[in-house]
């Protein structure tokens, strides 16, 4: 419709960023005899600015407006109740949604993502519960065993992420490995899939190396010689790791809750795969509001809410750590 | 009543790191109220030992006798010892008054006690006013002083002390050499120090333990270390020296640079190799008739105090310092004293270069 679909803009826009920055590249060292440090940051710049700030204002164009591009905050509203379409089609057509049992709100859209949230808020806890001990001993020097669980943690993601998830339905399917399993040893087949425990075992499975590793860092890096400081002082193992060790560590924690939260509030296929649609997520949903209901205007509001809510939760890290990584990870 | 007297007794110590033998046979006692310095180049075990009292490191073999009681086995927070670490290792989310407080709280004083102790410490370090400092904001020094402050609350029995001056600057370390040695005497408390600084060792040190891979080399006072080295290895690490290979034909007569020398030594073999020590200010420069050596000015030095001058005489480049200066290229007669001609055994795996025949 526009002659140039949107592929071919990116490549215009790539080329484009590459020109303007060889031109300024050889400009500056014609002028200078050498080039300024802050040029290398163009490309990326460049980058950010097409490919992620350009489409944030898209997004936010696309939620405060209608179809026909006229500014409105009806797509806030039919977030707020989803039936709310459906029922002013009915009164346009003469009918009284009340009257056919269909007054209520409907809820699906905030349920969804008070849902999100709360999955989202467990798969965090049980990251940290399951990852801060094997960081920490991934971290201690003594733990010989320590590279191998490094290795063991970096493998799974050498592989696909719609890979791994589906490769867990193959175990916990029905007739998959552990229910075949059970069977064997004379147990009843378990039900296994489709249910909230399977997505947040999928979630917990992909997101905790992001958990592992901010906290790993932190904890390698600090000084073997302030451990040392607290026990010389009289501290005890387990109070030395409460003063010290594990207070040191809160910025890899932060930064590993962060990077924890943040996909999982937006986890979308992995409740399709193990949920089996009965347990739809924000990520999901937002999905389904774009490609499948093909409503740009109310799937671009979802996403804006999303954020907001992501950057708010991000605020509040941030005041635990003003100055940690979890900050200038941002 | 000697042995009373002994506050910490290591015992035939020995330490291994995967199979690598970085101490063996350290006999060692440290007395109550003692300076006593670990002094060596780096990788002579110094740290170690240090590590072992502290209960940082277990020794491989050996017993570490804590006033009569063997300690060997015992944590470092079962220990009556303090550490001040190199580089201070003091805690980053922590504030200066957090920080010497730690060991106060882990004991459970009552929160008065603790201000009272904190803020009597601060005293004592200078540091009035810094409480709720970040310590990273600090210099080099204030951190440093933090760090014994956080240590000495602790009225612990012994303070070690791991190259605690190493990373400041030549005066800031003058001052807190005296600082430190002030502190020790007041407290009365034994500090166990580790340098590698020879002059540090001298100028702090009630005893001084020279250390090289992984054995002790000599213990004694530092005016005994000084005058009476046991070895070329000490004499060159402990202040400056002339050291040059020779023999001793009979008691109080040694042979060097192809001449007879009176001097003060007996109870060697006939004819037995030698080092023979002499340091640089020991060198008299007198008139070419009534000298015992003569030689070239090679090269002059001012150095403040005095000139430091390297005179060929004899086949043998010596240092000489003196505060009266003769000009390069002049001839000059040297004289030494028979009395501070210094004759050493020799060892095998210290020679210096300027000892080789």
């Amino acid at each position: 419709m526009m002659g140039m679909n949107m592929p071919q803009w990116g490549v215009w826009a790539m080329a484009l960023g590459l020109g303007v920055f060889l031109v300024m590249l050889f400009s500056s060292v014609r002028r200078h005899h050498g080039v300024h440090r802050s040029l290398f940051s163009w490309p990326y710049s460049l980058w950010m600015i097409v490919f992620t700030v350009i489409p944030l204002f898209l997004v936010a164009y696309y939620a405060f407006t209608n179809k026909a591009g006229q500014f409105t905050m009806e797509n806030f509203a039919n977030f707020w109740d989803s039936n709310r379409e459906m029922k002013m089609q009915l009164s346009g057509m003469g009918f009284d949604p009340a009257a056919m049992g269909m007054g209520a709100r409907g809820t699906v859209n905030v349920d969804t993502l008070v849902y999100s949230l709360w999955m989202a808020f467990l798969c965090t806890i049980i990251c940290f519960a399951v990852g801060y001990p094997a960081a920490l001993f991934m971290a201690d020097r003594d733990f010989k065993l320590g590279p191998i669980l490094i290795v063991l943690f970096i493998i799974p993601m050498w592989m696909n992420f719609l890979l791994r998830t589906i490769a867990w339905m193959s175990l916990l399917e029905d007739n998959g490995l552990i229910n075949t399993l059970l069977q064997q040893f004379g147990f009843k087949k378990l039900k296994l899939m489709y249910n909230s425990e399977a997505v947040l075992l999928g979630m917990v499975y992909n997101y905790l190396p992001f958990m592992v590793f901010p906290i790993y860092n932190a904890l390698s890096r600090q000084d073997k010689k302030l451990s040392e400081a607290a026990m010389d002082l009289g501290a005890n193992k387990v109070r030395t790791f409460a003063r010290v060790t594990f207070p040191l560590s809160l910025p890899g924690i932060v930064s590993g809750i962060t990077m924890v939260f943040m996909p999982s509030v937006t986890t979308f296929f992995i409740p399709r795969v193990l949920g089996g649609g009965n347990t739809e997520m924000f990520g999901d949903l937002i999905e389904r509001t774009f490609l499948t209901a093909d409503n740009w205007n109310v799937g671009s509001a979802l996403s804006l809410i999303m954020m907001l809510l992501i950057l708010l939760s991000i605020t509040l890290l941030r005041k635990v750590d003003p100055e940690g990584e979890g900050g200038s990870l941002l | 009543m000697e042995q009373n007297n002994r506050l910490i007794n290591l015992e035939n110590i020995s330490k291994e790191f995967d199979g690598t033998v970085v101490l063996s046979d350290i006999n060692l006692y440290i007395r109550k109220n003692e300076f006593l310095t670990l002094l060596g180049p780096s990788g002579c075990g110094k740290t170690t030992t240090l590590r072992i009292i502290g209960g940082f490191e277990y020794p491989t073999t050996g017993r570490v006798i804590f006033d009569g009681k063997d300690i060997t086995a015992d944590p470092p927070y079962k220990r009556r010892v303090n550490t001040v670490f190199q580089k201070y290792a003091l805690f980053p989310h922590l504030n200066v008054a957090d920080n010497i407080a730690f060991g106060l709280k882990i004991a459970k004083m009552p929160k008065k006690d603790i201000t009272q102790k904190v803020g009597k410490m601060l005293e004592l370090v200078n540091l009035q006013g810094y409480e709720k400092r970040s310590v990273e904001s600090l210099s080099g020094g204030q951190q440093q002083r933090v760090a014994i402050a956080r240590a000495l609350v602790n009225e612990p029995e012994v303070l070690l002390l791991d190259e605690p001056l190493g990373a400041l600057d030549l005066k800031l370390r003058k001052g807190m050499q005296l600082e430190l040695k002030r502190m020790q005497q007041a407290l009365g408390i034994t500090f166990v120090f580790v340098t590698h600084d020879q002059e540090e060792a001298l100028t702090m040190s009630d005893t001084i333990v020279i250390m090289k891979d992984g054995r002790i080399r000599q213990i004694g006072t530092p005016k005994h270390i000084y005058d009476e080295p046991k070895d070329a290895f000490i004499a060159n690490f402990i202040g400056e020296s002339n050291i040059i290979r020779g023999t001793m034909p009979k008691d109080e007569v040694v042979h060097f640079c192809g001449m007879d020398f009176t001097c003060v030594d007996f109870g060697f073999e006939k004819d037995e190799p030698v080092d023979v020590l002499i340091r640089p200010e020991d060198i008299h420069i007198v008139g070419t008739d009534a000298s015992q050596l003569t030689g070239v000015v090679r090269s002059v030095l001012f150095k403040g105090v005095h000139y430091e001058m390297i005179i060929d005489a004899g086949g043998f480049n010596w240092k000489v310092h003196s505060t009266v200066m003769a000009p390069e290229g002049s001839r000059v007669g040297l004289s030494i004293v028979p009395f501070n001609i210094h004759v050493m055994r020799l060892q095998k795996d210290a020679l210096p270069e300027e000892a080789a025949p």
